[in-house]
């Protein structure tokens, strides 16, 4: 075997060793980093690990919108099975409206009630998130 | 009668765009190309002014206007609202690609005959697709007869801003911009005895098309910023990454180009290149288009046109890709590189750009791909990207601030390192001097960012001595600009004060040593919108420095509120307010936020758009020189 292949075995290996780890770390980053998503049925029926951000959705339940104290606030949201009450803390959307569809982004409390960071309304007329949309469809 | 000459000019546009790919065929034909590609982009420019001439007119009985404009509509946003909608932006999609069409048909009239005869061909199928898309799934012309509606439903308000006047234009100049050197791949793919001249014929397009793109991504970023309210101006929203992606190939593609144009040297990679640039550029309409992804921007999805897209995706990639594998089994070009040379650092910078375009598609389509899997339904936010696409980033940043310095072909460690010592020296200065004040505050992540940033805003700047040619200045200017950016990027992000806080009208709060005082609020009129406007002074140590007027619009016409950001803009930082809601007692919530540098990052991309700009005017100008002199 000359010199020069072995140079190449030798760079072609350190591709295949440098390709795996990226692809692990890659995928293990990918794993750490989703948010699975729940309807409020699903948040009562599975376990769910405490401390892992996952995302919530479902339709706002009309007069459930309470202002707390310094920009809290705690509302409902239904898929017409169950409930979770979400509490958040900040400015609420320009599109946020009960009766309409919502996607909260946080954790479970210790109480079972779900605690957002972040707070996504649907944006404009046609536009709902998609899992809304299938929740509405089921409905009817 | 105008709305059926515009469907109709579509109809005619679409018969020779067929023309054009019959004669890629059956040589024959090619006589006609020239005439037919120019009847083809005057039908397409035809129909998409008689859609403007519509909605100057309001001609409700246009399905299409009817949902996206309103009589009441200022008359800068009625042209935005053109393509405001879905098929609006398809025909904006199809008008720009005869734009460029047209360009490569003015400036490559002495270009081979087969070259020109298959680019046409290519051209012409491209055409072809969107034209078919449009008649097929997304008329812009249908009529709402006889029941017409007496006004408009108005353009979302969302995108009633002077941004959104300019950013789809861009965006397409840039996305469809990489139509033209795809086509000039495929065509050198076809006509195999010119397969290393098509790099400096497509070099000048992809140059121009990656520089419009920048302003295109710029523009978005900073609409986002000012217009969605909460201070972001990045979400790593699938929308984002869609053109994100053709981007950073393209970043890949203009440097591997520089290299195939000078020597034969990488052909077979910057084809791969040319071509996955414009393929990513139609997957990013599939996403967009489609609406497959959940996501932040507001499109209406039907599946028609997502499945045709698909189809088109499909029919274009097994064509292109499996040219390029018979282009693989005739190449025979061997070469050899050395490991410190200018190639070689390209190529190395390119397999980055490749390697981090395949992270953001990962994360991009991995939603998708565990629907159909598992019907689990997740979604991929920021800290994947942070946790991948950043260090992944960091090595090319600090390869662009050495790269630069090396010669072409062979070169050695040792001179290029004495080549590069006064830079860095007084990089090595000024980074001591930034760190002397700032060191603590700062998280490790960012403060990599700073070095990096510093050292290539000063590599490129040093590269301004020796001498002179606008490529190079071309060069400057892009590394310059996204050192900028990095800057921007790293300081903005760790030094940036936000605040939400619930004030009364005349109350004072203090956000990081500045007091901001609730001082007025005013009743607002305007043309199809009523609101409230806040008057907030910002004033540091009893002066004040900065009056901020910020909004919350109601449009009448769609029954939504609005919020109208009010920013302070500066070099060294931006003051941002936000009105929130009103609560029963009279009070608002507000959101402040102070956010340092954060214009480096725009100021960055305009930058390297005027880079590339100025490195696609002289590849031009030397294309057409040369061939002069032949």
């Amino acid at each position: 075997m000359s010199l020069l292949h072995q140079k190449r075995i030798v760079l072609v290996l350190m591709l295949a060793v440098g390709l795996c780890i990226g692809v692990g770390l890659v995928l293990y980053a990918l794993s750490q980093n989703i948010n699975l998503f729940y309807t409020p049925t699903q948040l009562v029926t599975e376990t769910i690990t405490p401390n892992k951000t996952i995302r919530v959705g479902g339709m706002v339940q009309k007069g459930s919108l309470k202002h707390l104290d310094a920009l809290a606030v705690e509302f409902t949201i239904t898929d017409f099975k169950h409930e979770t009450t979400i509490r958040y803390k900040g400015i609420m959307p320009d599109l946020f409206k009960e009766g309409q569809g919502v996607v909260a982004l946080g954790k479970v409390g210790p109480n079972g009630d779900f605690v957002a960071e972040q707070i996504l309304a649907k944006h404009d007329e046609n536009y709902m998130p998609p899992e809304i949309a299938n929740l509405k469809s089921e409905k009817t | 009668m105008i709305p059926e000459f515009g469907l109709f000019s579509l109809i005619l546009a679409l018969c020779f765009a067929f023309v054009l790919m019959t004669a890629g065929f059956y040589r024959p034909l090619a006589v006609l190309q020239r005439p037919a590609t120019f009847g083809m982009c005057a039908f397409v420019c035809l129909s998409f002014i008689l859609l403007v001439y519509g909605f100057m007119q309001d001609d409700f009985s246009v399905s299409y206007i009817a949902q996206n404009s309103n009589t009441q509509l200022p008359f800068m946003y009625k042209l935005c609202a053109v393509w405001g909608g879905h098929e609006g932006s398809l025909l904006l999609w199809v008008f720009i690609l005869s734009l460029w069409t047209l360009g490569v048909t003015f400036l490559s009239r002495s270009l081979p005959a087969n070259i020109m005869c298959s680019l046409y061909a290519v051209l012409g199928a491209i055409h072809a697709g969107f034209l078919l898309l449009l008649l097929h799934t997304s008329n812009p012309f249908l009529r709402l007869l006889p029941s017409m509606p007496t006004d408009g439903a108005d353009l979302n308000p969302l995108l009633q801003d002077p941004g959104f006047v300019m950013h789809p234009p861009f965006l397409y100049l840039g996305y469809v911009g990489f139509a033209i050197p795809f086509a000039f791949a495929m065509a050198a793919m076809f006509n195999p005895k010119e397969v290393f001249s098509w790099a400096k014929w497509a070099r000048p397009y992809a140059l121009l098309a990656f520089s419009f793109l920048t302003i295109g991504i710029s523009l978005g970023s900073w609409w986002a910023y000012y217009e969605l309210g909460w201070g972001g101006w990045w979400f790593w929203d699938p929308v984002e990454n869609a053109s994100f992606m053709p981007w950073l190939v393209g970043a890949a593609l203009v440097h591997a180009l520089r290299v195939s144009s000078l020597k034969p040297l990488f052909n077979s990679w910057s084809l791969l290149l040319a071509l996955c640039a414009f393929i990513l550029s139609l997957v990013g309409t599939f996403l967009v288009r489609s609406g497959v992804l959940a996501s932040v921007h507001a499109f209406a999805s039907d599946p028609a046109r997502g499945v045709f897209i698909l189809y088109f995706l499909a029919v274009v990639m097994i064509g292109s890709f499996g040219l390029y594998g018979i282009h693989l089994q005739r190449d025979q070009g061997v070469s050899r590189l050395r490991f410190v040379s200018k190639e070689s650092f390209i190529l190395l910078g390119n397999v980055i750009f490749v390697t981090a375009t395949a992270t953001v598609l990962l994360g991009t389509l991995y939603p998708l791909i565990m629907e159909v899997l598992t019907h689990d339904k997740i979604s991929v936010g920021p800290p994947y990207y942070a946790a991948v696409f950043v260090p992944i980033m960091l090595p090319l940043l600090l390869l662009m601030s050495f790269a630069p310095y090396t010669f072409w072909e062979q070169d050695s460690s040792k001179a290029l390192f004495q080549r590069l010592s006064k830079p860095l020296l007084l990089c090595a200065g000024i980074i001591a001097l930034v760190g002397y004040f700032t060191w603590l505050s700062l998280p490790a992540i960012s403060l990599v960012g700073v070095v990096l940033g510093i050292l290539i805003v000063i590599s490129s700047l040093f590269k301004l001595r020796g001498s002179f040619s606008f490529n190079k200045l071309g060069m400057i200017f892009a590394h310059f600009g996204l050192g900028l950016a990095v800057l921007g990027i790293s300081l903005t992000t760790a030094l940036e004060t936000e605040k939400e806080l619930q004030l009364a009208v005349g109350s004072t709060a203090t956000v990081a040593n500045y007091d901001v005082q609730f001082a007025a609020l005013s009743e607002l009129n305007g043309p199809n919108y009523i609101g409230k406007q806040g008057h907030f002074v910002i004033s540091k140590d009893k002066q004040p420095i900065a009056n901020l007027y910020p909004e919350k619009r109601f449009f009448t016409a769609r029954e939504t509120m609005m919020t109208e950001t009010a920013i302070d803009p500066g070099f060294l930082r931006d003051f941002y307010i936000a009105l929130g809601e009103r609560f029963i007692d009279g009070t608002w919530s507000v959101r402040i936020y102070i956010k340092p540098f954060v214009r480096w990052l725009w100021l960055g991309g305009i930058l390297v758009a005027l880079g590339a700009f100025i490195a696609a005017m002289t590849a031009l100008q030397s294309n057409h020189h040369r061939r002069n002199v032949v």
